[in-house]
């Protein structure tokens, strides 16, 4: 038996796309919206162009000022969904927002296992690795492991809460404010929040860290 | 109504359609911390009905230890998910 033989017998990994792909399938629901007059091709531009429009940046201020300021973390904390309408977002036809805050001694994390559900109405599109049925079905099962491979390692004795968001609610990570930034203003803050740290894959990063 | 800190089941059942709970967590125990709201039933919007009336959804936190025989991680360690009433069975009701 050659190493040919022994590959062709071998199953392909599991697909994140259906045979096809969804590509001809969105191509046909489009030119259907439009032939019939529900939809036109300006209305979908204006809607990519506000969705492009939205990036971590936004839940890197959210995160900067809730560090600096006790009463604004405390209403995110209890109605982010609330707040976020108040500063602009536009959440009406969005699934309602919840902030979760890591501490010393829980590190929370974010999957959809159902699907790929993500805050985009505030953080805009998901990175391409959150969709894939790799993080989705091994974050649940070994997430100090998944975790690990992002470079984050947490003690045993921390919690580790995995949040899987099967429902009507989007969640947003809160991550522990860095040592050393006590002097550090609202924009230089945020500039240590990254996308994985509002998903919790990672910590925000330490002042000085690239 | 189910108080947060009560027990629940979800329940391991099946039906045709839209399942809107993780398989996994099929027929495992954890603990109500949080009600958040209620919502118009998405196994009926699957199919473009109404989904009224709507359902009360809860946090429900599991231990990973419960979830998986082999977990590697911490026993502090544990998984939040939100999961609609007609899917749990308290276990104080239960005789």
């Amino acid at each position: 038996m050659n190493e040919t033989h022994v590959h062709s017998h071998r199953h392909p990994p599991a697909a994140d796309d259906p045979a096809g792909g969804y590509e001809p399938l969105e191509r046909a629901i489009r030119e259907l919206l439009i032939e019939k007059g529900i939809l036109d091709a300006a209305a979908i531009r204006r809607r990519i162009e506000a969705m492009d429009s939205l990036t971590p940046a936004n839940g890197a201020r959210l995160v900067a000022r809730a560090w600096t300021d006790p009463d604004y973390k405390a209403r995110l904390m209890e109605d982010a969904a609330g707040l976020l309408a108040e500063e602009g977002y536009e959440l009406e036809h969005s699934p309602t927002v919840r902030v979760v805050e890591n501490t010393e001694g829980v590190h929370n994390v974010v999957v959809c296992t159902l699907c790929s559900c993500y805050p985009r109405m505030v953080l805009g599109l998901p990175p391409a690795w959150y969709k894939k049925k790799a993080y989705r079905s091994r974050v649940v099962r070994e997430p100090r492991a998944v975790l690990a491979e992002f470079g984050t390692e947490l003690p045993g004795d921390v919690e580790v809460r995995v949040h899987d968001s099967t429902a009507d609610l989007r969640y947003i990570v809160l991550p522990r404010r860095p040592e050393g930034t006590e002097d550090m203003d609202e924009d230089a803050l945020a500039a240590l929040v990254t996308r994985d740290a509002l998903i919790g894959t990672a910590p925000a990063r330490a002042p000085g860290e690239s | 109504m189910i108080a947060n800190g009560t027990r629940v089941r979800v329940d391991d059942r099946f039906h045709a359609g839209h399942h809107r709970v993780p398989g996994y967590l099929k027929g495992r125990e954890g603990m109500v911390t949080a009600c958040l709201g209620s919502f118009p039933n998405p196994e009926a919007l699957a199919y473009f009905r109404s989904g009224k009336p709507d359902l009360a959804l809860y946090q429900v936190r599991f231990r990973q230890a419960d979830l998986w025989d082999d977990y590697a991680g911490g026993t502090a360690d544990t998984l939040d998910a939100d999961i609609y009433e007609h899917w749990l069975q308290p276990l104080e009701d239960r005789p």
